[in-house]
């Protein structure tokens, strides 16, 4: 018998038992739009007298289950650190004006800084409003760290490298982080429960809504958004030393 | 509307599978990933498709291909 048989032999018994087990799975759920989990309807019904919030799902992440938003932000945290020990020191490109990621246009770079700008803004405007639209501290700082890969792709990697330092960029994600978990701290030494909303709901439809959730809002955005830029730096500084080695070795 | 952005996200997901090169299959994942997103916002879930959208067409392929790019070496 070949490899390829004996791969088959292998895989189609487990592709097939899988497959069974997802249809069971699947058959049994209430079809789209049809949900009748106990505390997805409670949370819909209750969200806007109760915390006055238009987003829902906003209003769980960081009042209902605020407290595992702080787990899953140092799980972030965590692997962004990870990456940062594994990488940093894994070789720094010696000559720097080796490798060919210039960008010789003009045209690309203004359309390339109006775009990371655009980016940036997008972010922001989805961390503002988080509690009111969809968006939020997670999706917003993701959207504006995507703003830097532009930055990256369109005016290189040096330029990027001469703005975004190592000392400027990890104090800000430690800082997000480190909010999230001092506003929930802050609000137990005064003698409430952990993250306690100590604004009160606000006014719902505005900024004001939500009460102090939008601060953890804005904590998780800058933890977010630092986060990935400092995991798109470190990839992309391999990737710089990759380059300046290959024109070594030629 | 359902039922096609399912069938249409079954079958990049498929394509993403049976290719062979990593840089082609970068670029169909990339699909396949804005293919869910559509399907989240058919799903009324917008909160995760804003998430989705980054993470799938940006940073996931700007990882993968710095990291394949070191490794080819």
């Amino acid at each position: 018998m070949n490899r390829r048989a004996i791969r088959g032999l292998v895989a189609l018994p487990a592709i097939g038992v899988l497959g069974v087990l997802l249809a069971w799975g699947t058959s049994g759920l209430a079809p789209f739009g049809h949900f009748h989990g106990f505390y997805g309807q409670l949370l819909n019904a209750i969200t806007l007298p109760e915390r006055h919030t238009t987003n829902t799902v906003t209003a769980i992440v960081f009042d209902y289950r605020g407290i595992d938003t702080m787990g899953e932000e140092l799980i972030l945290f965590a692997a962004v650190v990870g990456v940062v020990l594994l990488l940093r020191g894994a070789g720094k490109p010696t000559t720097r004006d080796v490798a060919q990621d210039e960008v010789r246009s003009d045209a690309l770079r203004y359309f390339g800084v109006a775009g990371a700008a655009l980016a940036v803004l997008v972010g922001l405007w989805l961390v503002a409003f988080g509690l009111v639209t969809p968006g939020g501290g997670f999706q917003g700082g993701v959207a504006i760290a995507s703003g830097v890969v532009v930055l990256f792709l369109t005016a290189g990697f040096r330029s990027w490298r001469r703005v975004g330092k190592e000392r400027h960029l990890d104090p800000l994600e430690g800082t997000g982080a480190a909010a999230f978990i001092t506003l929930g701290l802050a609000t137990l030494i005064a003698g409430a429960p952990f993250l306690h909303n100590f604004l009160g709901p606000g006014e719902a439809g505005t900024l004001f809504s939500g009460g102090s959730l939008s601060f953890l809002n804005w904590a998780v955005a800058l933890e977010v958004a630092a986060a990935n830029v400092v995991l798109y730096t470190e990839f992309l500084a391999q990737y710089v030393v990759s380059l300046v080695r290959d024109t070594g070795d030629e | 509307m359902i039922a096609v952005v399912l069938v249409l996200s079954a079958l990049a997901a498929t394509a993403v599978v049976l290719c062979l090169d990593p840089l082609r299959q970068i670029v169909l994942s990339g699909m396949y990933g804005l293919l869910l997103v559509i399907l989240f916002v058919v799903l009324q879930a917008p909160d995760v498709a804003l998430s989705m959208l980054v993470v799938t067409t940006v940073a996931y392929p700007l990882i993968v291909l710095a990291a394949i790019r070191r490794t080819r070496r």
